[in-house]
């Protein structure tokens, strides 16, 4: 189900109110110079209350019932006030693994527990220095009570403050790709300090022991219920960028207006105007994929590969253009550890990296339209 | 002539072989960066050898005459010393804004006694200088500066304050812009000034840098006493004083950072290649490849440059060469993090190595080059009206 235009509106600008007054840059900054990673599972109990996890469950699981249209607006939204929270791995990553697998009690339940704001997961995938969904060395076995995962995972977003992780693992007798639930409690976590001081670790497992109904899909040598994941988390990810883009667009537009250089407003020379002109053409541009593509998951389009290929690539690189205009507008101000141009740049870099870079979604796309 | 260069180079080798400590032709970690001055440190002995041996030679500043401490050689036979310096991969034996910005500044337009007084200091380290140029309002807009400095007697009296000053904190003297005539056009009522940070009245403040480290101070001056023969120049002359040093900065800082990466981009991305394959990512690969023959061609440029005005100060070219180095550096920077994927993104801690956090730390720092020593708005200013001839708007 999808909101119509005005209510979607509302929706949008009430998670805008309720992030300026809680979760804002503001409050991002004062935790990250306490500590070195930002979690935000803080305020994941208000935004339990608020409905933000349980967007996308089912409403007879306990959630609305809405589609990633909806979660996407949200996304955007903490995107711009650069809001840590595990709302894409949860609410629209974990969500989309549960729904799109075989409903099982097992995968219901989590879903109910996620509505409620009880159950935080992680995705861990990757194993190397670059994004390859296929090369997976984890290992699971099969015993008489389900399955024994062994394995490491690297760069983990949110595993700091999860409680359960959404693992890759290949079948060790048939090498067949799987996707497993599996709570947090026997794997060890370890917290690794990124630029964007969010919350990212390292995870190991030893032979521990989930329950049958942990794997959600057995594929072969790729896991279609994975690829279908990976495109919403490439989606919803790729909203997170739009938001984040826009409001470094619109700070650094702000200060076009104010500062004076020579006497004159500095947006007044023609050579920023054409600057800040082709800024805002890039994100249209973008914006336009990136509202197709979610649109293209609530129709269930045979288009959703594409398109999400298509929204991370062009959403990475326009977010790394805006990031170093952003710096650059603003001169030696922009430099500084004080001034929010920094936290913009390096949490655009870390999103520009997961899930897959700007270059590979590139080849992604071409491989799929057949070039 | 090329037989008389060819002896030199024979001989530069032989020297370098015997003098060139084997630690100091290994890349360099940030803490044994030579900055000389008074609080010099020095963590890895060799560094003090290889700077001492330098300056014994000249070495530290070879093109200046050997009475201010330099090696009075001609363009072509530096060029050679370069060329065998980068051969061994030596480490650059100073790192200096005297050497680069301000000595070239009073060999030109010093007095005699000025010359005597400050080069020999510059070219052994000793004086370590930092740049006063920017104010809070007055970036850009350099000639728009309002610290103010009043001529008395024998002496001036400073006030106001600067800011973004590099390295101040750690220095021990400052060359300064200060407005001596407020009534003036802009451009004619400045004066270029040389003083003591230790001198009473100058408070440093560090601002930290998006890269966490705190490069640049703001800098304050509360009734700071300068000496008279500390001006350089004319009372209210100069601006053309601190336009002619940026010249030499935009030189100093294009031909440095052309050449100052310790990794090679390709060797980078070969560290962190596909773990199966061992390849490189062909789009990645093609613009490496690019960066690098651009890089290259920076390097060929700048030769060239130096070379048609026998490396006697440089003019509005200068721009292209720091335009074009900021923009080749920024792509090094990206390239770099995006080649070492999720190495690429390391900040602190023991998971990553030192050379990974040095390498992402480097591409957050770059992105400074487009903005320090005038930013590339201006520089491409200058490149439009002075080289190609551009009317301003009516
Ligand atoms: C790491 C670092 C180190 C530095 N070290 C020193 C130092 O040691 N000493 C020192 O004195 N200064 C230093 N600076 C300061 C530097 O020189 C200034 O930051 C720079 O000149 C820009 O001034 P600003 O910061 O006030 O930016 P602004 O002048 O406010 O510029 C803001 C933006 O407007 C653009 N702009 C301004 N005017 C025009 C125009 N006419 N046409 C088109 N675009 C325009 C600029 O290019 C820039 O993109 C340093 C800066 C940095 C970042």
């Amino acid at each position: 189900m999808n909101l119509d235009k005005e209510s979607r509106q509302i929706f949008q600008d009430s998670a805008r109110e309720w992030l300026v007054d809680n979760a804002s840059i503001t409050h991002f900054r004062a935790q990250r110079d306490k500590q070195s990673c930002v979690s935000g599972h803080e305020s994941w109990q208000e935004m339990a209350a608020l409905g933000w996890p349980g967007i996308m469950v089912p409403e007879d699981l306990g959630g609305s019932g809405l589609g990633i249209t909806e979660l996407g607006l949200i996304i955007e939204q903490a995107g711009h006030h650069l809001c840590a929270s595990p709302l894409l791995s949860t609410g629209l990553i974990a969500v989309s693994a549960l729904t799109l697998c075989q409903q099982t009690d097992y995968s219901q339940a989590k879903l109910r527990a996620i509505a409620l704001g009880e159950l935080k997961v992680a995705l861990a995938l990757e194993e190397n220095h670059h994004h390859n969904p296929q090369a997976v060395s984890a290992v699971a076995k099969q015993h008489a009570d389900g399955w024994l995962l062994s394995g490491e995972k690297i760069h983990v977003a949110e595993a700091g403050s999860a409680d359960a992780l959404l693992i890759s693992a290949r079948t060790e007798d048939s090498n067949r790709l799987g996707l497993f639930l599996v709570s947090a409690e026997n794997i060890e976590i370890k917290p690794l300090q990124l630029i964007d001081s969010r919350d990212h670790a390292n995870i190991a497992f030893d032979n521990i022991s989930v329950p049958a109904d942990a794997l959600l899909e057995l594929g072969d040598e790729s896991c279609a219920l994975l690829d279908k994941v990976l495109d919403r988390a490439c989606i919803g990810l790729a909203a997170e960028m739009l938001g984040t883009a826009t409001a470094a667009f619109e700070m650094t537009l702000e200060y076009l207006k104010i500062r004076e250089q020579f006497g004159q407003i500095i947006g007044s020379y023609q050579a920023l105007q054409h600057r800040a002109a082709k800024m805002y053409i890039e994100i249209e541009l973008a914006r336009s994929v990136v509202e197709k593509a979610l649109q293209a998951v609530d129709e269930d389009s045979p288009e959703v590969a594409v398109l999400a290929s298509q929204a991370k690539a062009l959403m990475g690189d326009t977010l790394q253009h805006i990031t170093n205009e952003t710096i650059q507008l603003h001169g030696g101000i922009g430099m500084t550890d004080e001034h929010d141009a920094g936290l913009f740049i390096k949490r655009a870099r870390v999103t520009e990296y997961l899930y897959g870079s700007s270059a590979y979604h590139r080849d992604r796309f071409a491989t799929l339209r057949g070039f | 002539m090329t037989t008389e260069l060819n002896s030199f180079r024979v001989e530069v080798r032989a020297w370098l072989e015997r003098n060139c400590p084997a630690s100091m032709r290994t890349p360099m970690p940030d803490e044994e960066t030579p900055w000389g001055g008074r609080n010099a440190k020095f963590v890895n002995p060799d560094t003090k050898l290889w700077l001492d041996r330098m300056i014994d030679k000249g070495w530290t500043v070879p093109m200046w005459p050997q009475e201010y401490g330099g090696a009075g050689l001609g363009i072509e036979q530096a060029q050679v010393l370069e060329q065998e310096l980068e051969r061994i991969n030596a480490r650059i034996p100073l790192m200096s804004f005297g050497v680069w910005m301000l000595g070239p500044v009073l060999l030109e337009l010093g007095t005699e006694e000025q010359k005597r007084r400050f080069l020999p200091d510059i070219a052994k380290g000793k004086i370590r200088w930092c740049q006063g140029y920017s104010e809070p309002g007055a970036g850009s807009d350099l000639a728009g500066l309002r610290t103010k400095a009043e001529i008395k007697e024998d002496h001036f009296v400073v006030n106001g304050s600067k800011i973004w000053t590099s390295e101040a904190d750690q220095s021990d003297w400052i060359f300064c812009l200060v407005r001596t005539d407020f009534d003036a056009p802009k451009h004619q009522g400045i004066s270029f000034l040389l003083f003591d940070l230790e001198s009473d009245g100058v408070e440093r403040q560090p601002i930290k840098l998006i890269s966490g480290t705190s490069l640049f101070c703001q800098t304050f001056f509360d009734d700071v006493k300068v000496p008279a023969e500390n001006l350089v120049g004319e009372v209210n002359a100069g601006w053309s004083i601190a336009k002619r040093l940026l010249q030499y900065e935009r030189q100093s800082v294009g031909k440095f950072l052309n050449k100052s990466f310790d990794i090679q981009l390709h060797d980078l991305a070969l560290q962190y290649a596909d773990s199966e394959t061992g390849k490189i990512d062909p789009d990645l690969r093609s613009r490496i490849a690019l960066q690098t023959m651009q890089n290259e061609a920076l390097g060929l440029l700048i030769e060239r440059m130096e070379r048609d005005v026998d490396g006697s100060g440089l003019g509005a070219p200068t721009s292209v060469m720091k335009v074009a180095m900021a923009d080749i550096n920024h792509k090094r920077g990206e390239l770099a993090i995006e080649a070492m994927g999720a190495a690429g993104l390391a900040w602190e801690g023991d998971d990553f190595t030192q050379e990974e956090i040095t390498e992402v730390k480097g591409w957050l720092r770059g992105k400074a080059n487009s903005i320090e020593g005038g930013t590339s708005e201006i520089n491409l200013n200058i490149i439009a009206k002075r080289i190609l001839g551009l009317p301003d708007p009516r």
